[in-house]
C-alpha cells in the first residue's frame, strides 16, 4: 500500500465531469431533437405562418426570442430535468456521493454542460434567423437576461427531478414543455390565447422570459415587473430544486 | 478496540420500520481481513454496509471507519473507501473506457486503464456502452470503478449476484488480489460458497442482528448434525415442498438453490427415511441425499431459523 489515498484537484475532476456530462447531453438522439431540431423547426415553419398581422414587423422578430426560450426550457427544464431523474434512477448519483467528487462540482459540471450547450444554441437560432429570416437585434444586452432565464429553467428541471420519480419527471418534463409551446408566448402571441388565460400565461416563467426577451432584443426597455416577477420565480425554482435534490 | 480495526460499530442501531433496519450491532473488520457479512434478504446486510459508506447515519451507535466518522470526516474518509452498490451506479450511455477514465480524475493516484481493466476480465469491452453489457460485465465494471483509486477499504455489496459462473470466478480472484495487497474488504452476500472461499472471517446477520461472528471452519465446526441435504432432478412443486415441509421428522424445509433443500432435524436417519419414501411416491427423483450439508449453508440455516 502506498501512502494515503487523496482526491484529486478539483479542477481535474471539474474538467472531466464537464467533459462527461456534456457528452451525454449530446449523445442521446432525443435530447439533439428537443434542444436543436425543434426550435430552428419552430422558427422554419411559425416564420412562414399568416397569424402575424400585417405591418407588425417581421415574424422573426417576434420568433427569435420566442425560439431561444424554447431552446433554453428545452435544455435546462426537459434535457436536464430528465437526465437528472434518470441518474437517480440508476443509481449514478449516490455512486457519486460514494466517490470524492466534491458536490460543488458535480453542480458546477452540470450548469457548466447546459450553458455550453445554451451558447450553441442560441449561436445557432441567430445565425438562422438573420440568415435566412432577416432578423437583426441587440444580442448582447439580452445575454443576462438568458442567463437569468436559464437558471430559473434548470431550476425547474431540478425541482421536477427532485419531487418526483424519473418517470413521472419524464412526462412531467414533456408535459410542462408542450403547455409552456402553447401559452409562453414563444411562437404563438400571447393574445391569441382566450381572454381568461392571458394574464395566468403571463405571469408563468416562459411567457416572462420571451416578453422581456423581445424587449432586449429590440432594443426597448424590459418592462420592471416582468423582470421581477421572473426573478422571484428563479429564485423560488432555485431554492426549491436545492431542497429536493436527493442523491438515491 | 485494537489499533489495527479498519472498522468498528458499536452499539449502532438504524430501523425503517418494525421488521427492517438493524438493531444494537457490534463489529469489528481488522485491517487487512475479508469479512463476509452473510444474511437472508431483508436481514440488514446493505443497511450494515452502507452505514459503514457513509451513507447513513445510524440511529445510536458509534461508527469509525478508517479512524475516521464516515458522515462527518467524509471528505477526508470517501477517498480512501472503494464502493460496489449492489447494482447500477454508472451512466448507462457512457462506454466502460469513459467511466473509467471518469472516475480515475477523481482520484489523485489511480490505477492506470489497462492493468484495471485486465483485472476485472473487461480489457475486451473499453469501447462498449455500459447498457449493452450483460449484468455480469456490468458488475465488473462496477467492481473495477470500486478499485480505481486504490482503496484501502473495499466495499462490495452482493457483487457476484446474478454473474454467470466464469464472471464470478474472475471476480472472486480479483478480490482475492486486493487481499493479498492488504486492503481491507468488507462484502455481502447470500451465497455460502463465496463466503467460504473468501472470507477470514464471517459474520451472519439475521433480522437486523449479528447472530454469529467467526471464520469459516469454526462455524461449520460448531455446526454439528441435524440437518439432511436433498438434492432432486427437477424442483419440488409447491405442494411438494408443503409435504416436505409437514413430514414429521423434519422440522423445516429449505430451497437453498434450485432443486435443493436443507432439511433441519431432530434425527437424521428418520428425515432420510421419510424424504425417501415421500419422493418415492411423489416425485420428482432424488439426484442425492445426505445427512449433513458440510458446509456454511448448515450454519446459516440453523441460526437464521426463525424467519418464516
Amino acid at each position: 500500500m502506498s501512502g494515503p489515498q487523496l482526491a484529486a484537484p478539483w479542477p481535474r475532476s471539474l474538467r472531466a465531469q464537464l467533459r462527461v456530462e456534456l457528452l451525454l447531453l449530446l449523445r442521446q438522439p432525443e435530447n439533439l431533437l428537443v434542444m436543436l431540431v425543434l426550435p430552428v423547426l419552430l422558427l422554419a415553419l411559425f416564420a412562414g405562418a399568416r397569424i402575424f398581422p400585417a405591418g407588425a414587423g417581421r415574424p422573426a422578430e417576434f420568433l427569435i426570442p420566442g425560439v431561444i426560450t424554447v431552446a433554453i426550457m428545452s435544455t435546462g427544464m426537459v434535457t436536464l430535468g430528465i437526465s437528472t431523474a434518470y441518474q437517480r434512477y440508476y443509481r449514478v448519483l449516490k455512486r457519486l456521493g460514494g466517490s470524492p467528487l466534491p458536490r460543488f462540482v458535480l453542480v458546477a459540471a452540470k450548469a457548466g454542460a447546459v450553458l455550453l450547450v445554451e451558447v450553441g444554441q442560441v449561436a445557432l437560432l441567430l445565425v438562422i434567423g438573420r440568415l435566412f429570416f432577416g432578423w437583426s437585434g441587440e444580442v448582447l444586452g439580452a445575454i443576462p437576461l438568458m442567463l437569468l432565464g436559464s437558471v430559473c429553467f434548470a431550476g425547474l428541471g431540478l425541482t421536477l427531478a427532485g419531487a418526483l420519480r424519473a418517470e413521472l419527471t419524464l412526462g412531467g418534463a414533456n408535459g410542462l414543455y408542450l403547455l409552456f409551446l402553447v401559452v409562453g408566448g414563444v411562437v404563438l402571441p400571447i393574445d391569441h390565447l382566450p381572454g381568461w388565460l392571458q394574464p395566468v400565461a403571463m405571469a408563468l416563467p416562459p411567457a416572462l422570459l420571451s416578453s422581456s426577451l423581445r424587449a432586449a432584443l429590440g432594443s426597448t426597455a424590459v418592462a420592471g415587473s416582468t423582470l421581477i416577477l421572473l426573478a422571484v420565480w428563479t429564485v423560488v425554482l432555485a431554492g426549491a430544486a436545492s431542497l429536493l435534490f436527493r442523491w438515491e | 478496540m485494537t489499533p489495527t480495526s479498519a472498522v468498528t460499530l458499536r452499539g449502532v442501531t438504524k430501523s425503517y420500520g418494525p421488521r427492517r433496519g438493524v438493531l444494537d450491532l457490534d463489529l469489528e473488520v481488522a485491517e487487512g481481513e475479508l469479512l463476509a457479512v452473510l444474511g437472508p434478504n431483508g436481514a440488514g446486510k446493505t443497511t450494515t454496509v452502507e452505514i459503514m459508506e457513509g451513507y447513513r447515519r445510524p440511529d445510536r451507535g458509534t461508527v469509525r471507519v478508517l479512524g475516521l466518522d464516515p458522515v462527518r470526516d467524509r471528505r477526508r474518509c470517501v477517498p480512501q473507501l472503494g464502493i460496489m452498490l449492489q447494482e447500477g451506479g454508472v451512466y448507462p450511455s457512457l462506454s466502460v473506457g469513459e467511466a473509467v477514465r471518469l472516475f480515475a480524475a477523481y482520484f489523485a493516484n489511480p490505477v492506470p486503464q489497462g492493468e484495471l481493466l485486465e483485472m476485472v476480465g473487461l480489457s475486451d469491452r473499453v469501447r462498449s456502452r455500459y447498457r449493452t453489457l450483460s449484468g455480469g460485465e456490468q458488475q465488473r465494471l462496477s467492481l473495477a470503478l470500486a478499485l480505481v483509486g486504490r482503496p484501502r477499504l473495499l466495499f462490495l455489496d452482493e457483487p457476484t449476484a446474478g454473474m454467470d459462473p466464469r464472471a464470478r470466478l474472475v471476480t472472486w480472484e480479483a478480490v482475492r488480489e486486493q487481499r493479498r495487497r492488504g486492503v481491507t474488504v468488507l462484502l455481502t452476500t447470500h451465497s455460502m460458497e463465496e463466503a467460504e472461499r473468501l472470507a477470514d472471517r464471517v459474520a451472519i446477520i439475521d433480522q437486523g442482528r449479528l447472530v454469529a461472528l467467526d471464520t469459516p471452519a469454526a462455524l461449520i465446526g460448531a455446526g454439528g448434525g441435524g440437518v439432511v441435504e436433498l438434492e432432486t432432478v427437477e424442483a419440488l412443486t409447491p405442494e411438494g415442498q408443503a409435504k416436505l415441509s409437514a413430514l414429521a421428522s423434519v422440522e423445516r424445509a429449505q430451497e437453498v438453490a434450485p432443486a435443493r433443500y436443507l432439511l433441519r432435524t431432530a434425527s437424521p436417519p428418520q428425515a432420510l427415511v421419510e424424504v425417501a419414501a415421500l419422493l418415492r411416491d411423489e416425485g420428482p427423483q432424488v439426484l442425492r441425499l445426505k445427512v449433513g450439508g458440510g458446509s456454511l449453508e448448515e450454519v446459516f440455516l440453523k441460526l437464521t431459523g426463525d424467519t418464516h
